[in-house]
């Protein structure tokens, strides 16, 4: 049967925990799965979950007034969803949405703060991931923003 | 199997071709985005060809108005016609895409370096472009799909800005239908109706299946996009030496005699416009080159 455990255990953002943290995450976690078109997250919602994408693919989509809802990125197995999380005001600033049928961990935030502030190596260990994930992002954004095949 | 692609032997100047423009009727011009149009050309001298390796480019002009470089983004194993892709942005440019069936126009070339397919033989090949770079790579890719067993994978990495933007719509599609390349296209953003990948190029590199110390990448597209990803490449274990881009200046002359298109030592469109990015790094990144 395939465990929370397991699935994080192959998951790339976890690669490297050890087995007694990658316990303490993976006791925060569920299965989840979306069809297409299920929203994993709304914008201005509570941010309750972050989510380790296992298989399918997920549209993180911003909406506009004028040219309605827009995919700025998509997220894919092996990738995370949701780094506002972290943070306060701990809403969700984006609304994500499966473009076909999506499996994932949800991570109870809350849960998993504490476990990291229980134990500060494993807070140590998952904040590395998320201060990676973080700047990758920021990377993303800046090309993004510079608009780089406008002509 | 295509003919191997050959480099002109020699580029003698007064050479038919290199210093007068020969000239070319339009067999046929595509609109393949909101400003960007590909033109065939064939001799209006019946049955001359006009061998050219991959990256190479041409000189072409609009009698009275001006001249342009503009990569071949045809098959190098089909040197009876032209093809070159265009974005009408200047007065020539525009004036090229406007060209009906029939017209006649002047060709000067081929010029420049090439994408180094031999040297790539018996590795992976990794291809990255953004925007309208896909052009001077689609000859490449050609080849590369022709002399498929040559190479380990091959990975095909386009990026571009909205899904209307997409080049070769239809010939991407047939690439990612075989089973001897892996195609990804991503655009910067896009309405939920688009099905593909949304993100920078930058961010497919880490899902593309190659070796990086057994990689050569070829890459071309707008400045900023080749600098990030040619970091990203470095990160997957390619070196300098096997990342190869294509660079574009003011070419003029085609022949590295009027300076248009000095970028330090070198002149792009005699020295390039393919280089190793070992050699042009420190111009590539330098703010007032």
């Amino acid at each position: 049967m395939e465990t929370v455990e397991a699935v994080l255990g192959a998951h790339p953002f976890f690669k490297g925990l050890t087995s007694r943290h990658l316990g303490a995450v993976a006791a925060c976690g569920r299965l989840v799965q979306f069809k297409a078109g299920e929203f994993l997250c709304r914008d201005s919602e509570e941010a309750l979950d972050f989510f380790a994408i296992i298989s399918g693919s997920v549209a993180v989509e911003i909406f506009t007034a004028r040219r309605g809802p827009l995919a700025t990125s998509t997220v894919g197995e092996g990738e995370v969803l949701g780094w506002l999380w972290f943070d306060k005001p701990y809403h969700w600033h984006l609304d994500a949405r499966a473009r076909q049928f999506t499996r994932a961990v949800a991570l109870e935030v809350k849960a998993l703060k504490e476990a990291c502030e229980a134990d500060h190596d494993l807070g140590y260990e998952v904040m590395k991931r998320y201060a990676h994930h973080l700047a990758v992002q920021f990377r993303i954004a800046r090309l993004q923003l510079v608009d780089m095949y406008g002509s | 199997m295509a003919p191997e692609p050959q480099l002109p032997e020699t580029r003698r100047s007064g050479e038919s071709g290199y210093l007068l423009p020969q000239l070319f009727r339009v067999e046929s011009r595509r609109r393949e985005t909101r400003d960007i149009y590909t033109l065939t050309l064939t001799a209006v001298e019946e049955g001359r060809k006009w061998p050219f390796a991959p990256g190479q480019f041409n000189m072409l002009s609009v009698f009275g108005l001006g001249e342009v470089p503009i990569s071949i983004s045809g098959d190098p194993a089909r040197p009876g016609h032209l093809v070159h892709t265009i974005r009408a942005v200047g007065a020539v440019t525009r004036s090229l895409c406007r060209l009906e069936r029939g017209a006649v126009l002047g060709v000067r070339g081929p010029f420049g370096t090439c994408w180094p397919l031999k040297e790539a033989e018996e590795r992976d090949l990794v291809i990255v472009a953004g925007g309208l770079g896909l052009a001077p790579l689609r000859g490449a890719i050609y080849h590369a799909l022709a002399h498929r067993a040559a190479y380990g994978n091959v990975e095909l990495i386009y990026g571009t800005r909205t899904p209307e933007d997409i080049l070769y719509y239809k010939e991407l599609q047939a690439w990612r239908g075989r089973f001897d390349v892996r195609v990804h296209v991503t655009v910067d953003t896009a309405p939920p109706s688009w099905r593909g990948n949304v993100g920078v190029v930058t961010r497919l590199i880490d899902r593309a299946r190659f070796d990086g110390p057994h990689t050569v990448a070829f890459v071309c597209g707008p400045g900023v996009m080749m600098r990030f990803t040619v970091q990203e490449l470095l990160t997957r274990g390619l070196t300098l030496d096997n990342i190869y881009v294509s660079l574009e200046r003011n070419m003029q002359c085609g022949l590295g005699l009027c300076g248009h298109c000095q970028l330090g030592p070198v002149f792009i469109c005699r020295d390039g416009p393919v280089f190793p990015y070992s050699r042009v790094k420190d111009w590539f990144e330098r703010r007032e080159a």
